[in-house]
């Protein structure tokens, strides 16, 4: 689960990692109120849950209030899409404001999970304010590592030996010292993927702030922070994958596809999705109904799919195992009667009850191949898509 | 396979709920000895009216030795279960829970480290031994057959279908394992590879892989360097967008080393055979062989 930048600040201030002074508004005349009080150049920034926002237009400098109202009013309502978001428009329901800080240098502060390692890892680098993925690339030496023993924390004398390596001088030194310490304690308390500081930035005077602040949450580990939970915005989700959410269905979207993918196991899903491609043609979705699924929520499944417009076919790829064949048709049958929503389909069903549930669906009204498998799924969408 | 297969075979339930209920009738009915249960509050009770269960995994230990632990915990008390069988000195601990917090296994991870036991999962269907009618998890018993095919993979509905076509095809199996979809497990591809190396019984191996992570590549160079056996490998995801979890907590690109392709080409390198989709593993398993 991803956090706002507000949020995520709201938490570096309370562990005393030092920020700018900032607010969150959502109205133009907050926003007013803001750089009011901080009588001087501010910064504007869109709440929005993609990286990248900067050159997308998401991120103005404001000279005055008068100036920042302006740029809230056009900011405020709207969406922004950026290089990294792909067709997804986000909306913007609330800026941040925060004061504008003289900079005389910006370095690069990260912990995330080593899944290679196994253990967490605090990113250094001198090159911050830039995308650290070109970094990592062309100037590989100027990332710097320290894996943590996740039983043990971050030992002090590894981050005083990554420091002294660095001649940032005595006073930046001991900043970002009880900095890496502070983020770790988040980091661990809040069971964080990711805290990112970019950048992480030096004043004229020698302060250090961390500018920009993204944190990602362990959604597995939701269940011990019911405080977190509330922090979730639903509206930077797409709708159709938050309602899948609530159905306990894997669902993503995924852009410019044709054929709807129902499917139990990631695995499986991923695999089906890949037959598309044989086809011809591209998956519009990726979505995993689970092991254990039941007649409502196959049937949330299909009216997800359905109603996406960029599907033309559907491909419904089930091996029955602890889920039953017969169930799953009858969800699919059910969600038919109560949407009225036909498109064709390509089905395949293998294991527990596969043959009731042929039966089934051979009874219904729907516009229904069965295929033995893939391969001969694949020829079918082919076929159905007249694709040649 | 004797990392996996113990002499007694004696199996320890842990997380008898209804799920681990339904499994563990499942285990049974496959031919497997299941020895005791470990339940909270179901202690002193009976499973099947004859397998005892016990308070910890300590006191079903002293009382019925198994080997092997396995684990249908919930999520936010599974960490506390594998460590729990660590202490007890289990040999093999599968454990079938999905959604473990990442920070709980990298310290159980690190707390592995040294100790004999070894961890298969999480997130996994666990392992079978057709011959031995030894399944610890929830791999259908229905679909394998005994053989000299060793199928290991990322995902529990591929190890399916892989072993459905093999099967099919009169291909047996000499072990099936699922070392599951999280980023952070026991056993890797590696691991499982070189006991399917040592193993007299396996002729050749299975391995289906996924998006994300580097571990098949680790496997391509062990293949590469130390495996005499042929192997076929098939790579889900290659229509996945980058940075999207795909339902597997390690099913996600990040980097291109996380690149359906980057594991293809690594695999190819190392002289294994590609299979384009899972569904065509059993027909290159059948043309290998017939080739030897």
């Amino acid at each position: 689960m991803q956090l706002h930048e507000y949020q995520a600040k709201n938490i570096l201030n309370k562990h005393n990692v030092p920020i700018p002074f900032g607010k969150v508004a959502s109205s133009y005349l907050e926003c007013e109120e803001i750089v009011k009080s901080v009588n001087g150049r501010s910064v504007i920034k869109a709440q929005v849950h993609a990286g990248g926002r900067g050159k997308a237009g998401g991120i103005k400098v404001v000279e005055g209030s008068e100036d920042a109202k302006k740029v809230a009013k056009e900011m405020l309502g709207s969406t922004l899409k950026t290089f990294q978001s792909g067709d997804t428009e986000f909306p913007i329901n609330k800026v941040y404001v925060e004061e504008a800080s003289d900079i005389s240098r910006e370095l690069y502060l990260a912990l995330t999970m080593d899944f290679d390692e196994k253990c967490p890892v605090i990113i250094f680098s001198t090159e911050g304010g830039m995308n650290i993925e070109e970094v990592a690339e062309k100037t590989p030496d100027k990332i710097i590592k320290i894996h943590v023993n996740p039983l043990i924390g971050p030992s002090p004398y590894k981050i005083r030996n990554l420091l002294s390596q660095l001649n940032l001088g005595k006073k930046v030194s001991q900043q970002i010292f009880s900095i890496i310490q502070n983020l770790y304690e988040i980091f661990n308390s809040l069971d964080c993927t990711l805290i990112e500081i970019n950048p992480l930035a030096v004043t004229e005077n020698d302060k250090v702030l961390a500018l920009d602040a993204k944190i990602t949450i362990d959604d597995d580990s939701i269940f011990r922070h019911s405080d977190i939970k509330d922090l979730f915005d639903k509206t930077q989700m797409n709708q159709a994958e938050l309602k899948a959410l609530s159905s306990d269905l894997a669902y993503i979207k995924l852009d410019r596809g044709k054929v709807g993918c129902m499917v139990n196991g990631a695995g499986l899903a991923m695999a089906t999705m890949d037959i598309t491609i044989k086809a011809g043609t591209a998956p519009a979705n990726f979505l995993d109904v689970g092991g254990s699924a039941s007649e409502e929520r196959i049937e949330e499944a299909y009216k997800i799919i359905t109603s996406d417009r960029d599907v033309e076919i559907i491909l419904v790829n089930l091996f029955g195992g602890i889920l039953r064949c017969d169930v799953a048709a009858k969800g699919i049958i059910n969600g038919f009667k109560n949407t009225n929503n036909s498109i064709p389909m390509v089905v395949v069903l293998r294991g527990t009850n596969s043959d009731d549930a042929r039966l089934l669906l051979e009874k219904s009204d729907l516009d229904i191949s069965f295929a033995e498998d893939l391969p001969s799924a694949a020829v079918e969408i082919r076929n159905k898509l007249g694709i040649s | 396979m004797s990392l996996l297969d113990k002499d007694s075979n004696k199996v320890l339930i842990q997380g008898l709920g209804r799920d681990g209920s339904f499994q563990a009738e499942r285990c049974i009915e496959f031919g497997t000895k299941i020895v005791s249960g470990v339940h909270p509050t179901k202690a002193g009770k009976k499973f099947k009216q004859n397998i005892p269960i016990f308070g910890s995994v300590n006191e079903a230990v002293n009382e019925t030795s198994p080997d092997i632990g396995l684990i249908f915990v919930p999520a936010p008390f599974a960490a506390d279960a594998i460590i729990e069988q660590i202490d007890a000195n289990i040999s093999v601990i599968v454990c079938v829970t999905e959604g473990i917090p990442i920070a709980d296994m990298v310290k159980v991870n690190e707390y592995l480290k040294g100790k004999k036991t070894r961890l298969i999962g999480p997130n996994c269907p666990g392992y079978l031994i057709p011959e031995k009618k030894l399944k610890v998890g929830i791999i259908p018993g229905s679909i394998v057959k005994p053989g000299n095919v060793g199928v290991v993979s990322r995902s529990g509905t591929l190890t399916y279908e892989a072993i459905v076509q093999l099967t099919k095809l009169g291909i047996g199996q000499s072990a099936c394992v699922g070392i599951g979809g999280d980023p952070i497990n026991g056993t890797s591809f590696v691991d499982v590879i070189d006991m399917f190396e040592e193993d007299e019984n396996t002729e050749a191996i299975v391995m289906i892989g996924e998006i994300g992570g580097i571990k098949e590549q680790e496997a391509a160079e062990r293949i590469k360097n130390s495996v005499s056996k042929p192997v076929v490998a098939s790579i889900v995801g290659q229509t996945a967008p980058e940075g999207r979890r795909m339902g597997h907590a390690g099913a996600v690109i990040t980097g291109k080393s996380a690149l359906a392709s980057e594991k293809i080409n690594s695999l190819k390198d190392a002289g294994v055979v590609i299979a384009d989709s899972p569904t065509e593993i059993g027909q290159k398993v059948k043309e290998l062989l017939k080739i030897k």
